[in-house]
């Protein structure tokens, strides 16, 4: 069972819904697929097992080879290189990796190189399995790192995805192909606002989804109204609680010092599994 | 003319709250909402859409069942693992080409995609730039390029001197875009572990673009320890820390009422703290 944890706007808590429910089930592994700015390490402390890095091909142009006539730069649709006279170049961080400079060069003057635009870090906190992604300050592609993030998949286990906030291709690349979508968000204008995007990519991508309201009794009704519209369940409601802020400061998941929460979220694991069902 | 970004690192620490009330305390700038994929700045400032602008993003690779003859060449060729069966999926296709020129029979037309739109509006409080990303497409970045360079427009043609760029969170794609062409990014952390390590990297990122940093530390009686840890970091990084918001049920009252907190409880903490911010600001931009 494959889970993802996602929410449109940032600081719903995403990354605290992901680990406390791991922590409530015992078993699991957690993704951390916020490569930006990956948290769930800070709450879980694993120990760290192994890194790898995540390494893009990208064109190198062999200047014996190549005559300037401009095709590659003339085919690449992201604008990473440039012919004029006699120059070539090559714009790494705007390279996607297609292929196609390689592939449309007449003169075969194009070879491929690795190149590190982030790393996969795995870990372990007690029963948990950790592997998170970290996107190299100044890179912009994150989809690449949680794709290598997501190649870690163990399919025998409980797995909980953290997903990056927003609604563009760091949300899709997350929740493409996972069995369900948890939408973590508050009860606000803007925690509605967003909430109705991710609803949307959710939708697209054609996920069953349930919603836990966090910060509740903070705001307005908007939230419940829209799930109510849509029919959407609302599966947990974490209460506005300074305390469950406080621990969260500290870096301490709040199951572990209010156990009572365990129970819950293996409740909200059953409900899970009812609908997917 | 000054442009400053308000950023994170992590989401949902107060970029929204501090960057509208900044705006209702401005008397000559123009806003641009650089969040394009769950874009908030709207909901507090109300703009009017004066101008639309569609946004096409990279094309969508789509195959003509009638002229393909199910060679595979395109699906063996694609790096984005989004051919399937003889059929593109939209969602993965990220508009590269490479099976458009490989098809051997020219089965593969190559269509432009509407990613979002821009738009050019009117705020009580100046002149806004926005937009808003069709969800789940790609390219958020070259939207967010456009909106940023509109807001620039918008502050040459009005001769406004300061432009007040409302940032996505993260550090990839969006956020670079977000903080190209621009004097100072404004990082607004909450003193959170988790706030402190985002804010660490949305710093270098900074300085990898060569951008003045600024703090402002949001609900800093949240953690004391954590606030004091902020407060020591950036001042060995020689980083000033120009805000102070401690923590304030009317900031959730003022976005139920959509409007900027320092507008709709002027006499609130938090409001007072924004109000010293915003005077450390002006003498920092002019």
């Amino acid at each position: 069972m494959k889970i993802a944890v996602a929410s449109g706007k940032g600081g719903t808590g995403k990354t605290s819904v992901a680990v406390n429910l791991a922590l409530s089930l015992g078993d699991a592994q957690v993704l951390d697929c916020d490569v930006e700015e990956p948290n769930v390490h800070i709450l879980l402390r694993p120990e760290i097992e192994g890194t790898s890095p995540v390494e893009l091909m990208v064109p190198r142009i062999l200047e014996e080879r190549c005559d300037y006539c401009g095709e590659c730069a003339r085919f690449c649709q992201f604008n990473a290189l440039f012919v004029a006279g006699e120059t070539a170049m090559v714009f790494p961080e705007l390279c996607h990796s297609c292929g196609g400079c390689s592939l449309v060069c007449p003169r075969d003057a194009i070879e491929e190189e690795p190149r590190q635009i982030g790393k996969v870090v795995r870990g372990r906190a007690g029963e948990i399995d950790l592997v998170y992604g970290e996107i190299n300050v100044g890179e912009a592609l994150a989809v690449p790192v949680i794709a290598a993030v997501k190649g870690h998949i163990n399919k025998d286990r409980a797995v909980i995805l953290d997903s990056a906030p927003g609604s563009a291709c760091p949300l899709v690349e997350t929740v493409h192909n996972v069995d369900f979508c948890l939408l973590v968000t508050e009860p606000t204008p803007f925690g509605l606002h967003d909430l109705e995007v991710a609803v949307e990519v959710v939708k697209i991508l054609g996920i069953p989804m349930g919603v836990v309201v966090n910060f509740a009794g903070i705001g307005d009704r908007g939230v419940y109204d829209f799930c109510e519209e849509q029919g959407i369940p609302i599966l947990m409601e974490i209460p506005f609680d300074r305390r469950i802020a406080e621990l969260y400061s500290r870096g301490v998941p709040f199951v572990e010092a209010m156990p009572e929460w365990r129970q819950r979220f293996r409740d909200l694991m059953v409900q899970i599994e009812e609908i997917v069902k | 003319m000054k442009k400053m970004t308000i950023l994170s690192g992590k989401g949902g620490t107060g970029k929204t709250t501090v960057t509208a009330s900044l705006a209702a305390l401005s008397s000559d700038a123009v806003f641009a909402d650089c969040d394009v994929d769950a874009s908030n700045l709207h909901l507090l400032l109300k703009p009017e859409v004066k101008e639309t602008i569609t946004f096409k993003g990279l094309n969508l690779a789509v195959i003509d069942p009638e002229k393909c003859f199910l060679c595979g060449l395109c699906e063996e060729n694609c790096r984005f693992n989004a051919i399937h069966d003889y059929e593109v999926d939209g969602i993965h296709c990220e508009g590269c080409k490479v099976c458009v020129e490989i098809c051997p029979v020219q089965a593969i037309d190559f269509v432009e995609r509407i990613c979002g739109h821009a738009y050019i509006s009117e705020t009580k409080y100046g002149p806004m730039s926005h937009a808003r990303l069709i969800p789940g497409m790609e390219n958020s970045g070259k939207l967010v390029t456009l909106v940023r360079q509109n807001a620039k427009k918008l502050a040459e043609d009005r001769e406004l001197r300061l432009v007040l760029v409302d940032g996505p969170p993260g550090i990839g794609c969006p956020v670079i875009a977000s903080l190209a062409d621009i004097d100072y990014g404004l990082v607004v952390v909450e003193p959170t572990l988790s706030g402190i390590h985002d804010l660490e990297r949305a710093l270098q990122l900074l300085d990898h673009f060569n951008v003045e940093a600024l703090v402002c530390v949001n609900k800093h009686d949240l953690n004391d320890e954590n606030t004091a840890a902020i407060v020591w970091f950036c001042d060995e990084e020689d980083i000033e820390v120009v805000g102070w918001i401690p923590f304030d049920p009317e900031v959730t009252k003022a976005m139920v009422a959509g409007l900027p907190v320092v507008e709709y409880a002027p006499d609130s903490p938090a409001s007072g703290a924004i109000r010293s911010m915003w005077e450390r600001l002006v003498s920092i931009l002019s």
